[in-house]
């Protein structure tokens, strides 16, 4: 091969090339975030509404025993944290793949998939630009919890790192597969009422999952299949510095296969009707 | 031992390698369908390097479908597309990368400034913050944006924000531009600018261009035409030699004749 043949294909894109691709998606998804305060505030007051008025509400019902993580009785409210930052994590999710069916419909999606890097990578990154952005929504929650006496330890602030930025990538995943079986716009509030609710509520969110056997053991299994539980626990767990390796195992698992096939599954003509593209195009 | 190899390469704007005898853009057998319609029906055609090609169609034609599949929003279904050579299916980061596109439909961010708009496209293309910097400098002063450097997209006019798509298509340097109706919606002055432009950038660049239109007015004499119609191409070669084959007095009524339809052009428009 000569040298113009060769220099004819130069071999892709450089490692620091995917790098700057990477900090770009990640940089707009965090300005459009900033810019979208409502979207902000509203994941915030999510949680605290939970955490303020509905855990208030139960503290007397619901008593919790000491189990692990836990060393000692706790209350209500420290209970339910977990869940409430898994939360904000699962509604950014399907928040942030609901965008990029917006996108689609819109246009903005195009400036992404005409990029030359391969279409993989560049869902990866935005599933990481996701994720950053639930984690920054995470944070902002645990520091108003802080002062409703929500004190973890403080290295459970650094330990939780690692766990939010799973749970992310799995629930930011798991909204791109279903966003990628969505035709338009109008049908994701069916999703969000057919696996926001049932996800949350069918794990262990609000209640221990020993407490939803003595009550329910059909609905203990449900919980018990219900990958968000295990997200959960692996937050609950890594909040007080401590490891729950069958909610890590669960959750590495159902981040590989919800990416795999979110990359697979995700086609951009289908943002488009079947007659034409978009916005009376031809 | 070594193959014979084509002499005839050379280095583009962007540092990549290309060889001088390949078009810009080869359409091969490209067909594709909706369902039981069929919006592409068998399409080749090029656009040659340094060459504005025109693809005149009405509304509906087939052009906005095509686009789609060149820049591989749609999966091919039939056919092949070169950029340069470079087969879109095959090896779409080498094609895409020596491509720019304006699609119909706006495709700015409008919350976010002009630079972070042009910033944003360059970060997608690889491109570190500081030669994204110094490219953008160079396409706004160009398209006499500069001052509006930090302004909000929604506050720029429709004009405008057409420049300025424009410009960031150019910003990773393509060999070859793609504009998908650029001027809809425009008024007649913006619409005069953006033509100047862009022929700017394939008499001083040697830029390739394929301009999807409906308005006859937008095509020079000399240009390369295309007609689409109903999916299918009626008429391929310069404008010149399409309405003395279709043995017309202008345009107009070589397309009227050639589509066998008694619209024109302003009853496309509505």
């Amino acid at each position: 091969m000569s040298a113009v043949t060769a220099s004819n294909r130069p071999a892709g894109f450089s490692f620091a090339q995917y790098l700057t691709c990477l900090n770009g998606i990640v940089w707009r998804e965090g300005l459009r975030f900033v810019h979208q305060r409502e979207r902000f505030v509203s994941a915030l007051v999510r949680p605290l509404v939970w955490l303020f008025i509905f855990a208030a509400g139960f503290r007397q019902v619901l008593g919790i025993s000491i189990i692990p993580p836990y060393e000692t009785y706790v209350l209500y409210e420290v209970y339910i944290t977990p869940g409430l930052m898994a939360m904000i994590q699962l509604f950014n999710g399907m928040q942030s793949s609901l965008s990029m069916v917006y996108d689609r419909e819109m246009g903005n999606m195009r400036t992404l998939l005409i990029s030359p890097l391969p279409r993989w990578y560049l869902l990866f990154c935005k599933l990481i630009a996701g994720t950053a952005v639930s984690i920054l929504q995470v944070y902002a929650f645990l520091a108003i919890a802080w002062f409703w006496d929500i004190e973890p330890p403080p290295i459970g602030y650094l330990t939780v790192l690692p766990a939010l930025a799973l749970s992310g990538l799995m629930l930011g995943a798991l909204g791109m597969l279903i966003s990628s079986g969505i035709r338009q716009l109008e049908n994701f509030a069916g999703v969000m009422n057919f696996v926001i609710f049932p996800m949350f509520f069918a794990s262990s969110a609000l209640y221990p999952l020993w407490r939803v056997q003595e009550g329910s053991p059909m609905l203990y299994y449900v919980c018990q299949f219900n990958p968000f539980t295990h997200a959960i626990e692996l937050i609950r767990f890594a909040l007080y510095a401590k490891m729950n390796w069958v909610a890590l195992a669960v959750v590495v698992g159902c981040t590989a296969v919800f990416m795999i096939g979110a990359m697979f599954a995700y086609d951009p003509s289908r943002g488009f009707s079947r007659r034409g593209p978009a916005g009376g195009e031809t | 031992m070594m193959q014979p190899v084509s002499p005839i390469a050379r280095k583009n704007t962007a540092g990549l390698w290309e060889p001088v005898d390949v078009a810009a853009l080869a359409i091969e057998g490209v067909s594709h369908n909706y369902g039981p319609r069929k919006a592409l029906d068998n399409i080749s055609f090029t656009v040659g390097g340094g060459s504005f090609t025109a693809l005149l169609g009405l509304n509906r034609a087939g052009k906005s479908t095509l686009f789609s599949i060149v820049t591989r929003l749609f999966g091919m279904q039939a056919g092949h597309i070169r950029i340069f050579g470079n087969d879109i299916e095959r090896n779409p980061g080498e094609a895409l990368r020596r491509m720019g596109v304006v699609f119909q439909p706006r495709t700015l961010d409008l919350d976010l400034s002009v630079a972070q708009n042009l910033f944003y496209h360059a970060a997608l293309h690889g491109i570190s913050r500081r030669d994204a910097r110094q490219r953008a400098d160079e396409l706004l002063s160009r398209i006499d944006l500069s001052e509006r450097f930090g302004s909000k997209v929604r506050d720029l006019s429709g004009g405008q924000m057409r420049r300025l798509e424009i410009a960031r298509a150019l910003l990773h340097r393509p060999r070859v531009l793609l504009l998908d109706e650029p001027t809809v919606g425009l008024d007649v002055k913006a619409r005069a600018e953006i033509i100047t432009y862009v022929r700017e950038l394939v008499s001083e660049q040697r830029i390739g261009v394929l301009w999807a239109t409906h308005l006859f007015d937008e095509i020079e004499p000399d240009n390369q035409l295309v007609v689409l119609h109903q999916g299918r191409i009626l008429a391929n070669g310069t404008v010149a030699s399409v309405v003395s084959k279709a043995q017309a007095r202008d345009l107009h009524s070589a397309f009227v004749q050639l589509t066998g339809s008694g619209r024109a052009s302003e009853d496309a428009r509505s």
